[in-house]
């Protein structure tokens, strides 16, 4: 199969016992693209990451990476991906050098470690020892280690979990960086923020499917309820007089508090202050937003991302 | 992006990590090098050699305890006390305080245990003693000459048993622990999405081994060729290559350790079942030959006693190589089988 997809997999499944970890997934990143897989924890982004990068063999389905297969191309497909895992550390007795050095040795061709070190940031870090980096250098460390092959795809799995905002950030620009020279990312994440920042295109990944896919604007704009209403009043307002908001969908209540879906705000606005003046209730607060991924999440599943 | 600067072979740079790993780990250079040397400073006094220490008697009976006890006090080898009963004396005999008492009567009569070495040596000592007292003439002229060979001292014995120790234990903890760590942390599965080649990371292991191993070898050598004088009667070649081939043998145990086990814990008793028993049985303190007949097959099978072994007849012995045809294959033949293992059941992720 001749395939003019950087990464392309057709009916991955992946079975852990009684749990179907990935169920019969379909995906496939352009050269040059930055594409995302979000979705909770326990989604399946990890398994179906490692089964891309080689190191998860499917039950079932079809990977071509490069226009290759892994049974049959290992070697070679090694020297042309860059792999971050999830939570993986390095040895903590070498320094930020001695580790870039020893995993440029594992590659014929690729990036000086002085200059890898140039291009995360680190050289302040160079002769620190790996275990007393923060968690933001260690990623970048991660993410250096995984660029010193010159890679033409960088496979990153939640590369900016657990960091401060500030280091995230500076990680996406360095992500930023390498898309610009050309490469092709796949990353798993569940930030929206991240997704909606960084990729390209997005895959909305739940029990092991793609539920949504697209780009993060496409995405928003297929909801019938691109909007988001949020107000608050005394005495709060009673499920039945939400749900009478004309074109209101998935509304969530949090004390006093609603959020709401509309499909219109010329619609709703009146409609709710109209309501609850006949129920006699004051209006505390009001708001509007438009909606992001995290609510797209939310139309396509009936849950929250994140459990608050 | 262009690319400057040098390459680096990765076997090469897989084994410098290693090494500064462990020279950075100060916990290990305790167990690798303070640990035997310690051990053999504490041993070596504790049993190095003395005038041997007198044997402690009881003396009762009805009239002249006094001159049988000058009689005793003159042997070197006796250490007579008093008791004022027969009952008393027997009670510090059977405590162990005495190693024979004497009741003096006609005839004199000796209590004593005869299944306790030292009561019979106290027993032809006293004996000695009171026939000299009463009149006896020795029949033949002696005369004694005391030895102390070196090389025949608990030391010389000792030594060369820490060294086989220490080669095993060093080899197990260090490769069977930083693998099993590497693991954990994901090290292992990060290295193998890279082209990293798998069996650069394993030779990388047992190549940083050797170089440890000759600096422990030559540490230990040193500290007891230094200090107790303990000989090296056989070739600094044979006893170089035997520290190889028991490296050898004995990192195919710690890669055989390592091969599976996902957890500290878990690798921490793994390696503890292996090495405890070779601790007891392989003849590192004491020679094996004193359990039971039985044990003996099975015991010198195990690879620390064939190590063991061969160290002690190369140094001690002057041996070479090839009159230890037996103690060779036993070491060659579990470090191949757990070479075989290793590999087959191998865990990279």
């Amino acid at each position: 199969m001749q395939s003019s997809f950087a990464i392309e997999c057709r009916g991955l499944t992946k079975r852990y016992g009684p749990v179907t970890a990935v169920d019969g997934l379909d995906l496939a990143v352009s050269p040059g693209e930055c594409f995302g897989l979000l979705g909770p924890n326990g989604a399946g982004k990890t398994t179906t990451i490692e089964i891309l990068e080689g190191l998860n063999r499917p039950d079932s389905g079809e990977v071509i990476v490069l226009g290759r297969r892994w049974r049959s191309h290992e070697p070679e497909l090694r020297e042309r991906l860059g792999v971050s895992l999830q939570e993986s550390r390095f040895l903590d007795k070498l320094t930020v050098f001695e580790t870039l050095r020893l995993f440029r040795s594992f590659y014929r061709e690729g990036r000086d470690p002085e200059a890898a070190l140039r291009d995360l940031s680190l050289e302040e870090k160079r002769d620190a020892r790996v275990g007393k980096l923060s968690g933001g250098q260690r990623q970048r460390l991660a993410v250096a280690c995984a660029l010193t092959g010159n890679p033409e795809i960088l496979f990153l799995d939640e590369p900016t979990t657990g960091l401060d905002p500030q280091s995230r950030r500076q990680l996406w620009d360095h992500i930023r960086a390498f898309r610009e020279r050309g490469g092709t990312v796949l990353l798993t994440t569940h930030y929206m923020e991240e997704a909606e920042r960084l990729c390209d295109r997005v895959a909305i990944v739940d029990h092991g499917r793609i539920i949504g896919a697209g780009t993060p604007a496409e995405l928003i704009g297929r909801l019938h309820a691109p909007h988001i209403l949020e107000f608050s009043s005394d005495p709060p307002a009673s499920p039945d007089l939400v749900a009478a908001i004309p074109g209101a969908l998935d509304p969530r209540q949090r004390g006093s508090h609603w959020t709401v879906s509309v499909s219109s705000l010329v619609e709703a606005i009146p409609a709710l202050l109209l309501a609850l003046e006949c129920s006699g209730a004051r209006l505390e607060e009001l708001s509007t937003r438009r909606a992001m991924l995290e609510d797209v999440f939310l139309a396509l599943t009936g849950r929250e991302l994140r459990d608050e | 992006m262009s690319d400057v600067g040098k390459t680096y072979h990765p076997l090469a740079e897989l084994i410098r990590a290693r090494l500064l790993e462990v020279a950075r780990e100060p916990e290990a250079v305790f167990w690798v090098f303070v640990f035997p040397i310690g051990m053999a400073l504490a041993l070596g006094f504790a049993f190095r050699d003395k005038a041997p220490e007198p044997v402690a008697v009881g003396i009762t009976g009805r009239a002249q305890t006094g001159v049988l006890r000058d009689a005793l006090t003159r042997s070197s080898l006796l250490k007579p006390r008093l008791f004022s009963s027969v009952a008393e004396g027997r009670a510090a005999l059977r405590t162990g305080k005495i190693a024979l008492l004497v009741e003096n009567g006609s005839p004199i009569v000796y209590w004593y245990d005869p299944t306790r070495p030292d009561s019979r040596l106290a027993r032809f000592e006293v004996d000695n003693a009171v026939q000299q007292a009463a009149g006896r003439k020795d029949a033949a002229p002696v005369r004694d000459e005391r030895v102390s060979e070196k090389g025949s001292r608990y030391i010389d014995f000792l030594l060369p048993g820490l060294l086989g120790l220490n080669l095993l234990s060093t080899s197990v903890w260090g490769i069977g622990y930083s693998i099993v760590n590497a693991r954990i942390k994901k090290t292992l599965k990060l290295m193998t999405a890279t082209p990293m080649r798998r069996s650069d990371y394993l030779l990388a292991q047992m190549l940083s081994r050797f170089v440890l191993l000759a600096f422990e070898a030559a540490v230990i050598l040193a500290f007891g060729m230094l200090v107790f004088q303990v000989p090296l009667r056989g070739s600094p070649g044979a006893l170089l290559l035997l520290c190889a081939l028991c490296g050898l043998s004995f990192a195919g145990l710690g890669l055989l350790c390592g091969s599976r086990v996902q957890t500290l814990e878990g690798v921490n008793g793994l390696i503890n079942v292996i090495l405890v028993p070779m601790w007891l049985f392989s003849g590192v303190f004491f020679s094996p030959e004193r359990f039971p007949r039985a044990m003996h097959g099975p015991i010198q099978a195990l690879p620390l006693t064939a190590a063991n072994d061969a160290l002690r007849a190369v140094m001690l012995e002057g041996k070479s190589l090839a009159a230890l045809p037996s103690q060779l294959a036993i070491l060659a033949l579990w470090g191949v089988a757990s070479y075989a293992v290793a590999l087959k059941i191998f865990r990279w992720q």
